[in-house]
């Protein structure tokens, strides 16, 4: 009896996630695939066919931009990685147990406010007739305004800036079962800063940055206003080519395969560097 | 893109369930359902009227989406009307009938129900028409006069456009081209976008950047980061009532002219308010009023009298006879040129 009411309400609570991931995920998904298979021949009439995912391979720009964005991607995750490292250390390690939830609350503020809202925050920041120029002018550092928006490394900081609580959560959440006596004993062992961040807390930390550089790189290849405001004429992105596709050319079958596409070359990309790393996705996610 | 199907979806839930008072859901461009004729419409009639702003583009992408349903009324220019209703049927006849036709520029609801004619049936009536051209800053680019400025070395880093079709268009003009006669001729066409493609390219290093947010170009040129910038007229004659400098200048090629439009969803729930909305609007003191708040004139018959006095100088400043009649109009686009265009435009944003 007890077996059986656990099972109703198992699968009650259960429900609406499963309604969630079925109904608005997974059959707009296979709707999407479908349409990817989809094209015209050159009568017009629809059939089914594998030009959309050719396309990918035989057009330059296609592939390009893609690995341009994955390239991109890469970059964004391994300087948040560079940038979070020190930072969460700080908040596990140096900081005083009161700061330390102070100082994680400060790290999720720019959250409460929408992406759109931050990037623009930056545009009025970096713009030609912007909040820094003008200061910069008025103290004689520089004597012309200077451009500092629509270039790869704006874009890259904004990038970063965007997905750093990504990479920060998870590294705290590992660094706080790292014993302390670790790092003292290498050091009464006169062991370098460099060998002890090489040797003790990139290894003990490993879970946490394969984690946290996951979503990062995912959240990175998948976004598509950061990239487009910040970045301007040159950052082709691949998610405003897919957008381009639906909305531009009203070519969606084009556009649901570059979605896939995304979705597969993302996935392998994960894959490899997993393998590379010799790790798995389970050890990771435990 | 999950995102973009989440919202999808969830768009549908709520319109689903958002059906119990009457309403009337327009999908338009930003400024076309001004607030004030909103509370008048709906103290009239006690409609309610829900606006969504959106472009062209967006404005089929979202009723293809729902196979024309979600809105009662949707106004792209006339112009992507015609092969859209071919080939995914978005939008239903309209009932000529039941339009109040005195209150439109007979020449102009002629014009438009022949362009958007698919078989026997017309699928628009016009709302409102502008130009696209030149916005300038005679200050610092006083020079400027043709759609060529907007590949001029002389303003490096101070040139500005939409990376969309009408600047494909504008550079074809430029180039030497006519574009809208080569509508007809798919190899022509695409060998002149080859060409406007190079010139494009050449001069990206000259482009501050590709603007795609209006207000955000008004900014641009206002703080004087770009001196000339390919942009609709209304927007040139905002900034001129604030900075004399800053004008639009109709290009000596000739203005891009457009008509946008009244079309009623296939699947619209509201179709009498949809009619009511457009007898609405047209009255020509209501026209009147939004041609004075956004600075484009309407089709309205006889709304002229009463828009103010310094909207119609902008008019007459810009838009002297000769220059009307140098208007190019865009004619019904045929639906392969999209896919084409698409391309060029990608391979643009894409090159260094």
């Amino acid at each position: 009896m007890m077996g059986n009411g656990f099972r109703i309400t198992f699968w009650l609570f259960l429900s609406p996630v499963l309604l969630w991931l079925f109904l608005l995920i997974v059959i707009p998904h296979i709707d999407l695939l479908l349409l990817s298979f989809r094209g015209e021949s050159d009568m017009g009439d629809p059939i089914w066919t594998l030009q959309n995912y050719k396309n990918f391979f035989i057009e330059p720009i296609y592939w390009y931009t893609f690995l341009r964005t994955a390239l991109y991607a890469m970059i964004t995750t391994f300087c948040t990685f560079i940038l979070a490292l020190p930072v969460s250390f700080y908040i596990v390690k140096l900081a005083r147990p009161r700061t330390r939830g102070f100082l994680t609350v400060l790290l999720l503020l720019p959250f409460w406010v929408s992406e759109l809202v931050r990037v623009y925050g930056w545009m009025i920041l970096l713009r030609e007739s912007g909040v820094f120029n003008y200061f910069m002018l008025k103290m004689g550092i520089i004597d012309q305004p200077i451009e500092m928006l629509y270039n790869d490394i704006t874009m890259i900081m904004g990038l970063v800036y965007t997905s750093m609580l990504f990479m920060v959560v998870p590294l705290i959440s590992v660094m706080e079962s790292l014993d302390d006596s670790l790092i003292e004993a290498a050091h009464d062992l006169e062991a370098s800063r460099f060998d002890i961040l090489r040797t003790i807390i990139i290894p003990h930390c490993k879970p946490g940055i394969t984690s946290g550089s996951i979503v990062v790189f995912m959240l990175a290849l998948g976004n598509y206003l950061t990239p487009n405001l910040m970045g301007g004429k040159n950052s082709l992105w691949f998610t405003e080519q897919i957008y381009n596709q639906f909305i531009a050319s009203f070519n969606w079958n084009q556009g649901a395969a570059f979605g896939f596409l995304l979705l597969v070359l993302s996935s392998v990309i994960i894959w490899v560097g997993l393998k590379v790393t010799r790790q798995n996705l389970g050890e990771v996610a435990s | 893109m999950k995102k973009v199907t989440l919202l999808a979806a969830a768009c549908c839930f709520f319109m689903a369930t958002a059906v119990q008072a009457e309403t009337l859901k327009i999908l338009t461009w930003k400024g076309y359902a001004p607030r004030v004729l909103i509370e008048k419409f709906e103290k009239d009639t006690g409609i309610k009227v829900e606006a969504t702003f959106s472009n062209n583009e967006e404005m089929i992408a979202k009723l293809r989406a729902t196979r024309g349903a979600g809105f009662d009324l949707a106004q792209p220019s006339q112009d992507r009307i015609s092969s859209v209703q071919e080939k995914f049927k978005i939008y239903q006849a309209v009932d000529y009938s039941r339009i109040d036709t005195k209150l439109f520029i007979p020449s102009m609801l002629d014009a438009v129900k022949s362009n958007t004619k698919v078989g026997d049936n017309s699928y628009a009536v016009p709302f409102c028409w502008g130009t696209s051209g030149l916005i300038v800053n005679s200050d610092k680019a006083a020079k400027a006069d043709d759609w060529n400025a907007l590949m001029d070395p002389e303003f490096k880093g101070r040139i500005s456009y939409r990376l969309k079709r009408p600047t494909l268009i504008a550079v074809g003009f430029a180039l030497g081209y006519d574009p809208f006669a080569l509508y007809s001729d798919a190899v022509g066409y695409k060998e002149m976008l080859d060409k406007v493609a190079e010139a494009l390219i050449n001069t990206k290093p000259l482009v501050k950047n590709y603007w795609a947010n209006g207000d955000g170009l008004l900014e641009s040129m206002r703080s004087s980061e770009v001196f000339v910038a390919m942009a609709w007229d209304s927007g040139g004659w905002k900034l001129h009532d604030e900075n004399k400098a800053i004008d639009f200048k109709a290009p000596k090629k000739g203005a891009l002219g457009w008509i946008d439009t009244f079309a009623i969803p296939s699947k619209a729930k509201n179709v009498d308010a949809a009619y009511k909305w457009i007898n609405f609007i047209m009255a020509p003191e209501n026209a009147a009023y939004f041609t004075t708040q956004e600075k484009v004139p309407t089709a309205s018959q006889g709304a002229n009298a009463f828009v103010s006095a310094e909207v119609r100088a902008n008019f007459e400043r810009s838009f002297p006879q000769e220059t009307i009649d140098n208007i190019k109009w865009y004619p019904p686009v045929p639906a392969k040129l999209e896919v084409m265009e698409g391309k060029i435009l990608d391979k643009i944003k894409a090159a260094k």
